[in-house]
């Protein structure tokens, strides 16, 4: 499975974000992408989350499902995480594992993966911003998807969390998924960089 | 694709102001024959000399419509083609076709005066074209909602073409309301079989306000994409002053759709 | 189907446990109905008159001011990302999330209407016309309505704006709803005529609002 992105122009509001822009990952890669504040990270996941349209360029996922868009075949763990105060931990991410469907694991087991499995009858409003990370975690795990877009996914994540994140993430590669990750921490697990704006 | 999109705005400029000045002449002889062949009509046997504003009345109500149609196939335009001119086209024709659907109302409740005794009455007509022009203002509200354009232009599309499929329905519910309330109204606007004395003015005074609209929604459409370059350089002026002091390069690829050429 | 209905009954249930989110609408309608006999004057034979037309001016009102943050919820907390991204078309969603929003918000003002109904010494014939109308007819309003709540979420703004694009689009509802309702209490009317076509504006919506609301949406997530 490859993704890959070709001669990508961004506009948002009337200003160019990035014009020109490539990247491919294969399965079993991830790629941290890196740049200044504003430089369009969160634009690109965006992009080929479906949720921006191009004003060029094309997105493309070589071996995927042929019956499904591009990004019926992502998670998009953005900065807020559509969670909702008011149900449980559980209600919570069995709606989304129920909503989103295709292949799903079971989801105490996946809620015990990222160390909620005491806070599952909780109210999610309840909860502290890295636990709620945490939850979202849980999601990306639950529902498969082959391409996770990870949007500064260790914020709000203490360093046990990022270990935590870490290795899950090593486990996704590893099962032949393929990670895009904006980022300005070191994502900590081996990737290669994309590096876009900047180029003075 | 960029070459097309970036073309279209400057090339559309360049030709509309050849020919606007050619537009408002005609504008103005067809409207001069128009007003003076309406004054030469015969007054009405019945209503006298206030059957004259039906010169005025009839081709502002007809435009009202028509203009609301210019907006539907342009946010078609929008939502379906992405043509960068279709939300400038959509955003420039709102004012104008608010202000046909104004006159329309006023003319329509000066012409009835006579006749109903009051300035306004709830006929079905009337009330139509006064649902229409909540319905301008509405959309011209949503205009202004909105700082940047291309967001608003999804918007207002979307409503636009909602109220195209809306207004028949609304047309026809007032229609039935009307006769269920009122059901011995005998007046009939724009009348059913005319004259040829006053079909042949009437004619001319459409066409001539067909081309009076033509006329200002190109010069008003000249007017908003001025605006967004003008908007555009504002930005880039201000990502320059921004970003100056890390890397110069910044902003120099900034561009609006529609503004940059 | 699993999706969809999963999406009605998180919302159904939110409605619920979110401070009577869905309560808050009935409350705004009794307090509307209570408005009005201080407004014409608390003649019993007027407020009987005027009471299908005080009803459904309520329930237009209620529903229309309920639906304001039916996107705009899920679009802050980053939700309607991911239903844009599923599987199931943003039309079906956008459906879905206005038949939740109906049982959770529409169908109690119906339930409130017989109560009311005393208040403006309506009797039971007539406060059943106006009940059945209501039913036939809160589903139009919900999904026209929903048209607006859409745009809210492209423009970041609610509220009055909402109201005012939304409202004339109403207006062919609320004529058919009251001249049904009144069709029964006074004729000269046959009730079917009118109920039928609010039945008929009631499936129009059903398939515009949703395809309107998806249009606005998609790709309006700025």
């Amino acid at each position: 499975m490859r993704l890959s992105g070709h001669g990508l122009r961004c506009v948002r509001g009337g200003r160019e974000v990035f014009a020109g822009l490539e990247f491919a990952a294969a399965s079993g890669q991830a790629v941290a992408v890196t740049g200044r504040n504003g430089s369009g990270k969160t634009s690109l996941l965006r992009l080929i989350a479906g949720l921006l349209v191009p004003a060029a360029g094309t997105i493309a996922l070589d071996g995927g499902d042929a019956e499904l868009t591009v990004p019926e075949q992502c998670h998009y763990l953005g900065h807020r995480d559509a969670l909702k105060p008011a149900l449980s931990v559980a209600e919570n991410l069995v709606f989304w594992a129920d909503f989103l469907g295709g292949e799903r694991s079971d989801a105490a087991e996946s809620l015990a993966k990222v160390g909620l499995d005491h806070a599952t009858h909780l109210p999610a409003g309840f909860l502290s911003a890295g636990q709620r990370r945490r939850l979202s975690l849980a999601r990306l795990l639950t529902v498969r998807r082959p391409v996770w877009l990870l949007d500064e996914p260790t914020n709000a994540l203490d360093v046990a969390g990022q270990d935590m994140f870490g290795s899950l993430m090593r486990e996704h590669l590893a099962a032949g998924g393929l990670i895009v990750a904006a980022t300005h921490a070191p994502l900590g697990i081996e990737s290669r960089e994309l590096r876009i704006g900047g180029v003075a | 694709m960029t070459l097309i999109d970036l073309a279209n705005p400057t090339r559309f400029l360049a030709l509309t102001a050849r020919v606007l000045p050619w537009l408002a002449a005609a504008t103005v002889i067809l409207l001069a024959i128009g007003l003076y062949q309406s004054a030469l009509a015969p007054d009405d046997y019945q209503q006298g000399a206030t059957v004259k504003i039906m010169f005025i009345h009839v081709p502002n109500a007809w435009l009202s419509m028509f203009v609301w149609g210019v907006m539907s196939i342009a946010s078609l335009g929008t939502l379906v083609w992405r043509h960068p001119l279709a939300d400038v086209a959509a955003k420039a024709a709102a004012p104008i076709g608010a202000s046909f659907t104004f006159l329309a109302l006023l003319t329509g409740s000066l012409w009835g005066r006579p006749m109903w005794g009051t300035y306004w009455e709830w006929d079905a007509r009337l009330t139509s074209v006064l649902i229409l022009f909540l319905m301008y203002l509405g959309l011209m509200a949503l205009w202004r909602a909105v700082d940047d354009p291309s967001r608003a232009a999804r918007a207002a599309a979307v409503l636009t073409l909602v109220g195209a499929i809306n207004l028949p329905i609304i047309k026809f519910s007032v229609d039935w309301w009307n006769t269920l309330h009122q059901p011995a109204s005998v007046m009939r606007m724009g009348g059913s079989a005319l004259d040829k004395s006053f079909l042949i003015p009437l004619l001319v005074m459409a066409i001539a306000f067909t081309l009076l609209f033509v006329t200002l929604h190109l010069a008003a459409m000249r007017n908003e994409i001025l605006r967004r370059r003008v908007r555009s350089l504002q930005m880039m002026q201000a990502s320059r002053i921004a970003f100056s002091g890390e890397s110069g390069s910044r902003g120099e690829g900034a561009s609006n759709e529609v503004g940059a050429a | 189907m699993t999706a969809l209905s999963a999406l009605i009954r998180r919302d159904i249930r939110i409605a619920l446990r979110v401070g009577g989110g869905a309560l808050i609408g009935v409350l705004f309608f009794l307090t509307v109905v209570v408005l009005m006999p201080f407004a014409v004057g608390p003649d019993l034979a007027l407020l009987s008159r005027l009471g299908p037309a005080i009803l459904w001016l309520g329930a237009l009102l209620a529903s229309l001011l309920t639906l304001d943050r039916l996107f705009m919820a899920d679009h802050e907390d980053g939700s309607l990302d991911l239903i844009t991204m599923s599987r199931t078309p943003l039309e079906l969603a956008c459906a879905a999330k206005a038949l939740a929003h109906w049982l959770a918000a529409g169908l109690p003002l119906i339930v409130a209407t017989p109560v009311l109904g005393l208040l403006l010494n309506l009797d039971m014939v007539a406060t059943g016309a106006v009940a059945l109308t209501l039913l036939a007819g809160t589903p139009a309003l919900t999904f026209t309505g929903m048209i607006g709540a859409a745009l809210a979420v492209t423009l970041h703004r609610g509220g009055l704006l909402m109201a005012v694009l939304v409202l004339p689009l109403s207006i062919p509802v609320l004529i058919f709803g009251v001249a049904a309702s009144q069709a029964v209490i006074v004729g000269p009317m046959t009730f079917g005529a009118p109920f039928s076509i609010l039945c008929a504006l009631s499936l129009v919506s059903l398939v515009v609002g949703p395809f309107a609301a998806a249009a606005s949406l998609r790709h309006g997530l700025d």
